[in-house]
């Protein structure tokens, strides 16, 4: 299925994502990962680390209904593949991000920016898996 | 007064992904699919992330600690191990499945789809059995 190719909202939504990064170092010293942010709300050192985290995330679940205010419309959510296809990525990007230690946001963003080694490893390693993983679903297999 | 502008920061990270086509599994699959329908849109997200938190890390946070804690709290791993590897390459091969990233369907939790719902569920799951099934493990090995 084609999409739309969206360079402009691409960059601003991008650069957006890099402010809020940058404002979450300067006011709470974090680094704004996502997979941390989830597993340290789920399962919390002590009350005020979970605390920070959950707010964090109630204030990500907004930003659809932002964009409605905004655009009059819902984001476009289209999932390309089948439910049981979206369940297993869904267990092996939880399992991996977990040994991984940090996702798109956390290694891609601010583990780059920090020029930390082992983010930029992480970041080529699974963009290579996934160019790998796409290639070998769509034109191999052919789901 | 930190989470009052943890708030902020996390709506303004999620309309950042909604804009961008993060939380847009189609999108995110078409710009791993470069033999088939290409849509190189993500490069323009990560290219506008990366600008700015380059230069926002350096330029906007303070040197001695954040505004609103008494510390900076930063990854402290600098090894490259194999753990690391073989997380981001099972984590590349599930984004490269489902299409969802951690900071990718996140924010569109909010938009209320199900398919999104779903694919967090297995996340957590995944996380989950990734941070406590090790230590299950041993204590039945143990026992």
């Amino acid at each position: 299925m084609e999409t739309d190719f969206t360079p402009w909202a691409s960059l601003a939504g991008g650069a957006m994502i890099g402010l809020a990064a940058v404002l979450l170092m300067v006011v709470a010293g974090r680094v704004m990962g996502a997979t941390g942010i989830l597993a340290g709300a789920l399962l919390p050192t002590s009350r005020d680390d979970g605390a920070w985290r959950w707010v964090m995330i109630a204030g990500m679940v907004t930003a659809p209904a932002l964009y409605l205010l905004a655009t009059g419309g819902w984001p476009e959510i289209t999932v390309p593949v089948s439910t049981p296809m979206l369940l297993v990525g869904g267990f092996l990007v939880g399992i991996g991000v977990t040994f991984g230690g940090g996702c798109t946001s956390g290694h891609g963003v601010c583990g780059i920016a920090r020029f930390s080694v082992r983010s930029i490893v992480a970041t080529g390693v699974f963009m290579v898996a996934c160019f790998a993983t796409v290639y070998v679903v769509r034109h191999v297999v052919g789901v | 007064m930190r989470l009052v502008l943890i708030f902020p920061i996390g709506a303004l990270f999620g309309l950042g992904i909604v804009i961008s086509g993060m939380g847009n599994p189609a999108k995110v699959v078409n710009f791993f699919d470069i033999a088939g329908t290409w849509d190189p849109s993500l490069i323009f997200v990560m290219g506008g992330a990366l600008a700015v938190t380059l230069v926002g890390y350096r330029v906007a946070v303070p040197r001695e600690r954040p505004l609103f804690d008494s510390s900076f709290h930063l990854p402290i791993a600098k090894k490259v191990d194999r753990r690391l590897i073989l997380g981001a390459t099972t984590f590349g091969v599930g984004w490269g499945i489902a299409g969802f990233c951690p900071g990718g369907a996140l924010p569109v939790l909010g938009a209320f789809d199900a398919s999104v719902w779903l694919f967090t569920g297995a996340l957590i799951a995944g996380i989950l059995v990734a941070r406590l099934g090790p230590g299950l493990l041993a204590r039945r090995a143990s026992a």
